[in-house]
Formats: structure tokens, C-alpha cells, sequence
């Protein structure tokens, strides 16, 4: 009897604090998950999902305090990955945040810019370059598209360009079967 | 070369019928110089180069106008020599149908070379040949145009054991190789023996399938004389079976050598590479006679009257070369490369660039458009006949229902886009228009990403910048409101201070002293633009004043309505 107890006891004993160490050992330093909702996102940090940027968004979601659909720049294609990730149910974009765009960059038009710095300081990815009095210039490369540049700029210079397609960034299209299109007979 | 090779074989392939013979009839001929040459600076894999030349520009034949950009870039040359008209947009001979920088040239019909110097590559490292290959131009005309100079590299063990030399040319209608190795034999092995010096290669393979005797025949007799002069039996000339795709370098390496290249790993780290043999006759061109690579062989065969192989500057446009060859009359279309792997051309006058092997003149007749794609019958004959060992049917389904990881996890970027499953489905499906479609599609997500975790750094590198400052502008308040107590505490201690001895008194009344005569001789400097004046500016400065008095009184009441 006290040995049954004694070797119950010792395994308890012994297994507790291989999970302590385990714990300590492998302990996860942040929320894996919030990790891989802040993968899938876009990294726009255009704020149009109301949260101030990806990655507070994607902690909305983990938490369950926000929708998938939030997200106009990740499209449909994003809200697809957020439910097979999640295990959710599809939802189609909700319209109040916004449609989904072209991809596109800010250009500003540097006749017309007077140096206000406002759009540096709005611009979440630094991607806009310039002093104060001096002409500001975006760099493309780094622009995300997130127009939170075009409320800021007193005197509108700041315009929206589709990235147009070329020969690298040309995609094969779907292959569709062309149908012929039967002729109607005006006898 | 009696000495038996043992052959490999490689799984799958088809055999499409030939029509090589009606453009091996004649021999090369080199075609003309057109007025205007239009020559896109990106005709290679790897970065465009940046333009050299601006419009009004005169430029040699030879003349770099393109120079290699980034760490996998190849230079482009003037064709010909003439004046510059135009840096600009251009369309390319490229399925989409888009534009690209290209430098447009008319030709002074002078042909002047720039000065030509061969390269002593023995006499320079390794990189510096390397170098020297780049800024030639030198690309693999297989068809990849992949830079030269980035192959000639070798692998883990930092020799070669097999260089093989690709002349198998297994695509239907396409000779430029054949017709080459016939009438260039000797520069063909002259480049190999530089790239077998440069890797240090112990052999040369040069495999060309069994239905080109001519070609064997000539590489055969030029093999004999080089390794005679060399006093070795380094160069081997080996026929391979006739079969669609034995041109594909990892088939061919396998025909020849047993060795299969795993996913994903180079052929170098095996000790084997392979390189076309046009390539080599470009090198032997930019190494022996210091010419770069400005022209190429390029097969005219389809729908015309009289196929042929010409050499032609690249630049040319394609109708140009079409209209030497009697086009038939109902040619509807241009295909660049062969029937099983080409790109259709968005319009004939595209020019003739380093990847066009094969410029193919197609018709309604000779290409019948293909019929209606039935649903797959998972027959599989797919997979028997696929070279890279694949499983097309399951890649096809997961490029359709556009589930792309799935479709990479069954190796897609393995697929060589050969053709040889959509030659064989039963369904007629156009199986490699979903994979290139994937292929595409799944490019177009990396470079996404790619640019999502940059956007991700810089926004967290912001808010950890924003943080900062925050924090610095804090620390300075904190330090500012620090001082001002301790000055406030020193005040008052002061105060509490007993009455102070007679010495201290003397002090304070000398400080006092001197501050009351800076104070006394602040007031008696004057501004000086007012002291030395004539009378006239006197009455003026008084005039002003007057009035300035007048204003400040008319003024008044409104200032009284404004409080």
C-alpha cells in the first residue's frame, strides 16, 4: 500500500518537474499565433482594418476582438488564408473598411510641394524622403500604397499611380478556353 | 572515336515528328543589315543592364550600350555600328505583349568594328575572365539566356569532372546548332577547351542526338584534330537517342553521365555542366577574336517557302528575316522557338534577340488551333511521358483550383516547361499554360511578400524610433525641470543664509558697481543708423515719425472696439 502510494507519488514528482523544466526550457516568447495572423497580412499598416497598424490587428484577431475581413489590401485571397489559418468561416469583405485597390504607389507632384513635412510624419514605413522648406520624393520601392500620406498634404501634391504591369512582372494569365461565339442567323 | 560510351536514358519523353531537314539544306547564310536595329537592353536572366548610350550617340559595331547591372547581369552591344535615335520603351518580343527600354539604332551601313583585342585568359584569374564574359555579353543561346560567367564557376570540389556540350537540339524544326556544328566545328571545341580551362574540367562530352549525322560527323573529325594536337582523348563526341527533350541539360547530363541532379542543387556540385554549343562558339568569338556576342544563328523554318538558318545581328526585326525566306501566304502568326516550348510573338516586327533560337512562321493549317479541353481522366499518361520525373496530373489540378503550395509541394519548379504532357493528353489540356501560370502566380506572391517583410521592418523600426525619441524628449524635460528645482533650492538656501561678513558685503557691492556702468554705457550707445545724418535725412526719419504718430492715433478707436 505505501509503496504503491510512494512510487505514485515519486512519479508525480518526477514528472512535474520535468514539465517545470519543460516549461522554463521551451517557454514560447510571444503569441505564435499573432505571429502567423501578422504573416498573412499585407504590412500596408494603412489602418483601414481600425486598428493602427498589421500587427495590432493581427493581435485583434488572436484575441478574437476583431473580424477576418478587415483588410481591404489583403483582398479576398488574405481573408481566405486568415480562415483556413483560424478555422473560420469565409466572409466576404466587409464593405465599411474599404474596397480592394490595384496596387499602387504615392507620387507626389514636386512642383507643388512646399516642404510641410506632414506626410513624412504620417508615412508608417519612412519611405518618404525630405526636410522641412525643402521637396519631399517618395521612394517607390519602400512605398506600401496606404495612403495615409494624401490627408495630411495641405495642398494635395500627393497623388495614387497604379504600378503598371512589365515584362518582369508580367504573370501568365488563367488559361481560359476562348468560346467562339455562335453567329446569329439574320435569314 | 570508336571508344564506347556507355548511355543513360531518362525517363518519359515523346518523339515529335523532325521537320529539320527543310532548313538544313543550305548553308548558313548571313542575313542582312536592316536600317534600323532595335535592341532591348534586358535579353538575359538577371537584372536589366543600364543604358550607356543616349539618342544622337554614335556608336561601333561591338560597342557596349547596356552594362551588366547587379550581381547577375549580362552587357548588351551595338549590332552594328550607326547613331543612336532613341533610348525607349519598345515592344519585346515576349508573350505579354509589353514594352521595354530598348536603344533603337540606325545603320550608317559602314559595319566599322570598335577596336577588337582577344583576351589572354591565361594570363587573368579566374574572375577576371569572368568579368570579361559578362561585359561581352556572353548568355547561354540554348534558349535560357542565362549568364555565362555565372556557370563558369566550379562547384563544392572546385574542378569539373564532365563539361558537356549541348548540341543535342531535340526541338522539332529548330537547326541553328546542327548547321553550326557543321560549318564551325573547330571554334565550337576551341570555346569548349577555354570553359574546360576555366573549370578545370577532366572531360568534354558532346552530345548530340543520333538524327543529325553531318553535325556528329564534322564534331567527330574536329574532336580527332584537337585531341591529336592536345596528345589526350579529352573531347568524346557521343550520339544520344533521338527523344523530345533530350536537349534539357539535366536530361542530357543524365544521358550522358548517369548522374541525376537533385531538386533544388547545381549540376556543378556533381562535377558536371553543361553548356550549349553556341554558347562555346561565343565564347571561342569573345575570347580568341575579342568579338562579343552580337549575333547568333537563328533558324527561319514554319510556314515558308525556304527554310534556312542565318546568322543575324540581334536587333533585327523578325519580319525582316521572315520576308528572306517566302512566307506563305497564310502565315498568321510568329513563334519564337520551337513548336513544343516557344513563345508566341505579339507582332512580327519584334527583334531577333540573344534567347530567338528559332524565329517559326506559323498558320492555321501547319499549328490547327487545339481542340476544346476535355476533363482530365487521370489516365496518367502524363506522368509516363514526363522527362523530369514528375507528376503533371496532380500539378495540374492544384495550378487550376490555384491551391499554388500544393502545386510546389509535387515540385513545380521542377517542371522544364517542356510540353511533352500536354503533347500526349488524351484531354487536350494545355497543361504547361496552368503551370506556367502557377509558376507565375507563385513568383508574383514571393515578390509580395518579399516586400510585405521589408514594409514590416521598417514600420516596427519606426514605432521603435517613434519610442525612442519619446523617451529622449522625456529624459530632457525630466533633466530640465531637475535643474530649475535645484536653482529654485540654491535660492532659497541663499536666503536662509546668515547675515553675510563685511568681506562678502565688499564683493556684492563690486558686482554691483560694474553692473551699473555696463548699464549706464548700454544706455549711451545710440543705434547707429541714427547718429551722423545730413539734415535732410534728420527731417525725413522726423517726417516718418510724425506720420507713424498720426497712424498709431487713427488706429486707436479701432484698437479700443477690438478689446
Amino acid at each position: 500500500m505505501i509503496e504503491a502510494l510512494l512510487v505514485m507519488a515519486l512519479g508525480a514528482v518526477v514528472l512535474g518537474a520535468a514539465l517545470g523544466y519543460a516549461a522554463v526550457r521551451f517557454r514560447v516568447e510571444g503569441d505564435p499565433l499573432v505571429e502567423k495572423i501578422d504573416a498573412i497580412l499585407p504590412q500596408t499598416q494603412c489602418g483601414q482594418c481600425g486598428f493602427p497598424g498589421c500587427k495590432p490587428y493581427a493581435t485583434a484577431i488572436a484575441k478574437g476582438e476583431a473580424e477576418i475581413n478587415q483588410c481591404p489590401p489583403g483582398g479576398e485571397e488574405g481573408i481566405h488564408k486568415l480562415a483556413d489559418l483560424l478555422g473560420r468561416e469565409f466572409k466576404p469583405l466587409s464593405a465599411e473598411h474599404g474596397v480592394e485597390k490595384p496596387k499602387s504607389v504615392a507620387v507626389i507632384d514636386e512642383q507643388a510641394c512646399i516642404g510641410c513635412t506632414l506626410c513624412i510624419q504620417a508615412c508608417p514605413v519612412d519611405a518618404i524622403v525630405g526636410a522641412a522648406k525643402q521637396m519631399h520624393t517618395i521612394v517607390a520601392s519602400q512605398c506600401t500604397g496606404c495612403e495615409l500620406c494624401l490627408p495630411p498634404c495641405p495642398v494635395d501634391c500627393i497623388s495614387m499611380e497604379p504600378i503598371g504591369e512589365s515584362v518582369e512582372t508580367w504573370k501568365w494569365k488563367y488559361p481560359v478556353v476562348k468560346l467562339n461565339p455562335v453567329r446569329e442567323e439574320t435569314a | 572515336m570508336s571508344v564506347l560510351q556507355r548511355l543513360f536514358g531518362f525517363n518519359g519523353g515523346v518523339k515529335p515528328a523532325y521537320h529539320k531537314e527543310a532548313s538544313t539544306t543550305a548553308p548558313i547564310a548571313v542575313a542582312p543589315t536592316p536600317t534600323q536595329l532595335v535592341i532591348p537592353l534586358h535579353q538575359s536572366i538577371g537584372g536589366p543592364p543600364r543604358p550607356l548610350v543616349k539618342a544622337g550617340d554614335r556608336v561601333l559595331k561591338g560597342q557596349r550600350i547596356g552594362g551588366a547591372d547587379g550581381n547577375a547581369s549580362s552587357a548588351v552591344h551595338a549590332s552594328t555600328s550607326g547613331t543612336v535615335v532613341a533610348v525607349e520603351m519598345r515592344l519585346m518580343p515576349h508573350t505579354s505583349g509589353l514594352s521595354a527600354l530598348c536603344v533603337v539604332i540606325d545603320a550608317d551601313g559602314r559595319d566599322e568594328w570598335v577596336a577588337r583585342q582577344p583576351f589572354d585568359h591565361r594570363a587573368a584569374t579566374p574572375t577576371q575572365t569572368r568579368d570579361y564574359l559578362r561585359d561581352a555579353g556572353i548568355v547561354g543561346l540554348g534558349g535560357a539566356v542565362f549568364p555565362t560567367y555565372l556557370k563558369l564557376k566550379a562547384g563544392k570540389q572546385g574542378k569539373l569532372d564532365i563539361l558537356v556540350l549541348n548540341g543535342a537540339e531535340c526541338e522539332p524544326f529548330i537547326t541553328c546548332d546542327d548547321v553550326l556544328m557543321r560549318e564551325r566545328a573547330d571554334a565550337i571545341l576551341r570555346g569548349a577547351a577555354i570553359m574546360r580551362e576555366m573549370l578545370d574540367a577532366g572531360q568534354i562530352l558532346v552530345g548530340i542526338e543520333d538524327n543529325k549525322p553531318e553535325a556528329i560527323a564534322a564534331m567527330e573529325a574536329s574532336a580527332r584534330a584537337a585531341n591529336a594536337a592536345a596528345g589526350d582523348s579529352a573531347i568524346k563526341v557521343v550520339a544520344v537517342p533521338t527523344r523530345y527533350p533530350a536537349g534539357g541539360a539535366k536530361q542530357l547530363i543524365r544521358v550522358l553521365t548517369g548522374i541525376e541532379v537533385p531538386h533544388g542543387e547545381r549540376s556543378t556540385d556533381y562535377g558536371v555542366q553543361c553548356f550549349n554549343v553556341g554558347t562555346a562558339y561565343a565564347i571561342h568569338e569573345a575570347i580568341e577574336l575579342g568579338q562579343p556576342l552580337i549575333s547568333r544563328i537563328v533558324t527561319v523554318a514554319g510556314n515558308v517557302g525556304r527554310a534556312r538558318n542565318y546568322e543575324v545581328l540581334f536587333g533585327t526585326p523578325m519580319k525582316d528575316l521572315i520576308a528572306l525566306c517566302d512566307p506563305l501566304p497564310d502565315s498568321d502568326r510568329v513563334i519564337m522557338g520551337g513548336p513544343m516550348m516557344g513563345f508566341l510573338m505579339p507582332d512580327d516586327a519584334v527583334p531577333v534577340v540573344k534567347a530567338t533560337n528559332c524565329v517559326l512562321v506559323g498558320s492555321k493549317k501547319l499549328f490547327p488551333p487545339p481542340p476544346p479541353e476535355m476533363p482530365c481522366i487521370r489516365c496518367g499518361e502524363c506522368a509516363k511521358v514526363c522527362p523530369a520525373d514528375l507528376q503533371p496530373f496532380e500539378m495540374y489540378w492544384f495550378s487550376r483550383a490555384k491551391i499554388f503550395g500544393k502545386a510546389q509541394e509535387y515540385h513545380l519548379f521542377d517542371c522544364i516547361e517542356c510540353g511533352c504532357c500536354a503533347y500526349v493528353c488524351p484531354s487536350r489540356i494545355p497543361l504547361v499554360d496552368y503551370y506556367r501560370f502557377a509558376k507565375s502566380e507563385i513568383w508574383a506572391r514571393e515578390v509580395d511578400k518579399e516586400a510585405a517583410d521589408v514594409a514590416r521592418e521598417r514600420y516596427e523600426f519606426r514605432l521603435l524610433r517613434e519610442e525612442r525619441e519619446k523617451q529622449e524628449k522625456a529624459a530632457k524635460l525630466a533633466a530640465k525641470t531637475a535643474a530649475g528645482r535645484e536653482k529654485a533650492a540654491a535660492a532659497v538656501a541663499e536666503a536662509q543664509k546668515p547675515a553675510a561678513t563685511p568681506e562678502e558685503d565688499a564683493k556684492k557691492a563690486l558686482i554691483a558697481a560694474a553692473l551699473e556702468r555696463a548699464r549706464a554705457q548700454k544706455e549711451q550707445v545710440q543705434p547707429e543708423n541714427t547718429v551722423n545724418l545730413t539734415p535732410e535725412q534728420q527731417a525725413e526719419v522726423a517726417a516718418i515719425e510724425a506720420r507713424r504718430a498720426e497712424i498709431r492715433e487713427m488706429a486707436k478707436p479701432h484698437l479700443r472696439q477690438d478689446d
